[in-house]
């Protein structure tokens, strides 16, 4: 089969889908997706925590956070024909302290700011919400229209949506190097030499997009950091809503199946050091520590056993929010990546613009705050 | 490199069989032609269809059924069981209750 498309994807995550699926979409199923490992979704796709909010994110990716849960997310199962168990149950931002209620105040402010419906909730209405939740909670964020999905089967719905289509997906294809024909970006070589040839190159490989942006001289700050998720043994139904903390020492929520599914860390997370990161080995010290800090939030749950636990990396941006961008000095190439923790959620609507993107067409809301060149000296 | 377009044209579409009723994964009751189907839909590794399934993402965590799983994806695939990687295994090994788990002397969180 050829190797030219008009559009050569770089990356089979959760954003690389999506944009493949909304590219054909608008019919244009001339399009490639190169995954460097052997499993669609290898990446911080399958290993996130499956929130979908819009509740503390930063004002510049708000708009398209909130355009995705208003007209993508809630017709998404029937789509993509998978479901993807979207539950739009609101999301409690929980504290335990003064400092605690002051920053999910300065985060409700910025929020209401660009429209989003989120308040302050005292003890009594946490518990109201939510009745098995500690007494330690005085307060909490409270936003209605927050929730969840699995991004397991969002993450390849999109892709087995996009293959009936007629998109073309190659496995075990790592990408090594761009290079440009004419001055413009088009040539995508594999690690064993093999060529792609696209008119428009996305490149949505998480961090590992940093390399590959640099050998066509581009380069975006973000940093690696490890992340960690648990999951207990099905659970009888407690509640549907999506749990955070002021704290950010856990997230997470009952998934449709019954176990719940919770994120959170150790307090070592910079300082980890795998020699080889493809390796995902978990930390030792991560189980407990999770354990610690859901128990002091959801003591109800002390007695339902972990069944499984794995760890994910992040490409964090330097200032938080994604590149989502095209390149001046490189035409031809788009960058989605720097998702920075956050970008599941809304890599419905970023699959969306990206297809707007190669159309040339204006993206569903303007996203000109997430450049690629935002960046100026700042000493 | 695998051409899933190429693969899927070569194993051809989905035939029903008459075992595919058979329960294969019984802690999350994942059927052999829900698994069979999977494979036609371009679901090609354990990993993948773990996450689609649901097969051996239970109590047992795959160990009762790894082995068979294997081998339907693999007669499906056309390829040796050698061939398809088994899933990777994650902590804990035994399902263990949050409570025992946080006693390992670390400070609470704050
Ligand atoms: C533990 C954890 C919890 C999270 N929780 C949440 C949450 O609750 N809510 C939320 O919105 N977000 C969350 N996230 C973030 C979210 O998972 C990511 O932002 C999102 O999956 C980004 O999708 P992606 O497609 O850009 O990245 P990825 O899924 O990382 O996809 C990139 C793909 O590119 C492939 N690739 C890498 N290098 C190459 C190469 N050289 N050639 C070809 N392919 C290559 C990778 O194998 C991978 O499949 C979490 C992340 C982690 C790790």
């Amino acid at each position: 089969m050829s190797n030219t498309a008009d559009v050569v994807i770089i990356g089979g995550g959760v954003v690389g889908c999506a944009a493949a699926y909304y590219l054909a979409k608008a019919g244009n199923t001339n399009v490639i997706v190169l995954e460097g490992t052997k499993s669609i979704g290898h990446g911080g796709s399958s290993r996130n925590g499956g929130g979908v909010r819009q509740s503390g994110r930063d004002v510049r990716e708000l708009p398209y956070a909130m355009y995705g849960i208003k007209h993508l997310w809630p017709t998404l199962s029937e789509e993509l024909g998978v479901d993807v168990e979207y539950t739009q149950k609101g999301n409690l931002r929980l504290g335990k302290t003064e400092a605690h209620l002051e920053k999910l105040q300065t985060l409700a402010k910025n929020a209401q700011s660009v429209g989003l419906d989120v308040r302050m909730v005292d003890a009594k209405e946490v518990k109201e919400i939510c009745p098995y939740l500690s007494d330690d909670i005085i307060g909490a964020s409270w936003c209605p229209t927050d929730g969840h999905a699995n991004p397991l089967t969002t993450t390849l719905g999109y892709y087995k949506r996009a293959l009936e289509m007629g998109v073309r997906f190659y496995t075990d294809a790592e990408v090594t190097e761009l290079r440009k024909v004419k001055g413009k970006v088009r040539k995508v070589i594999l690690k064993d030499g093999t060529v792609f040839e696209g008119e428009t190159i996305i490149l949505a490989a998480g961090y590992e997009s940093r390399y590959i942006a640099r050998t066509v001289g581009v380069d975006v700050p973000m940093t690696r950091l490890i992340d960690e998720c648990l999951v207990t043994e099905m659970q009888p139904h407690m509640f549907d809503i999506m749990l955070g903390t002021a704290g950010a020492d856990f997230y997470g929520h009952q998934a449709k199946h019954g176990s719940f599914v919770f994120g959170s860390d150790c307090g070592y997370e910079e300082v980890t050091d795998m020699t080889d990161p493809s390796k995902l080995i978990t930390n030792a010290m991560t189980l407990s520590a999770s354990c610690r800090a859901i128990m002091g939030y959801v003591p109800a749950l002390k007695d339902a056993k972990i069944v499984r636990s794995w760890c994910g990396w992040l490409d964090n941006a330097f200032d938080g929010v994604p590149f989502i961008s095209k390149v001046d000095e490189a035409e031809g190439l788009i960058l989605a990546c720097g998702f920075t923790g956050h970008g599941f959620g809304t890599a419905p609507a970023v699959g969306l613009m990206l297809s707007q993107m190669v159309a040339g067409e204006d993206t569903v809301v303007d996203i000109t705050p997430l450049r690629y060149d935002r960046f100026k000296p700042c000493r | 490199m695998m051409d899933i377009q190429e693969k899927l044209k070569e194993i051809g579409p989905y035939v029903e069989a008459e075992d595919d009723g058979m329960l294969v994964c019984r802690c999350e009751e994942v059927t052999k032609g829900e698994i069979r189907k999977a494979v036609h839909e371009g679901i090609f590794t354990i990993e993948e269809l773990r996450r689609y399934l649901r097969s051996g993402m239970g109590l047992c965590q795959g160990q009762t059924c790894g082995k068979l799983v294997k081998g339907i994806v693999a007669r499906e695939l056309g390829v040796a069981p050698s061939e398809v990687e088994p899933a990777s295994s994650r902590a804990p090994m035994r399902p263990i209750e949050m409570e025992i788990l946080a006693e390992d002397g670390g400070v609470a969180h704050e």
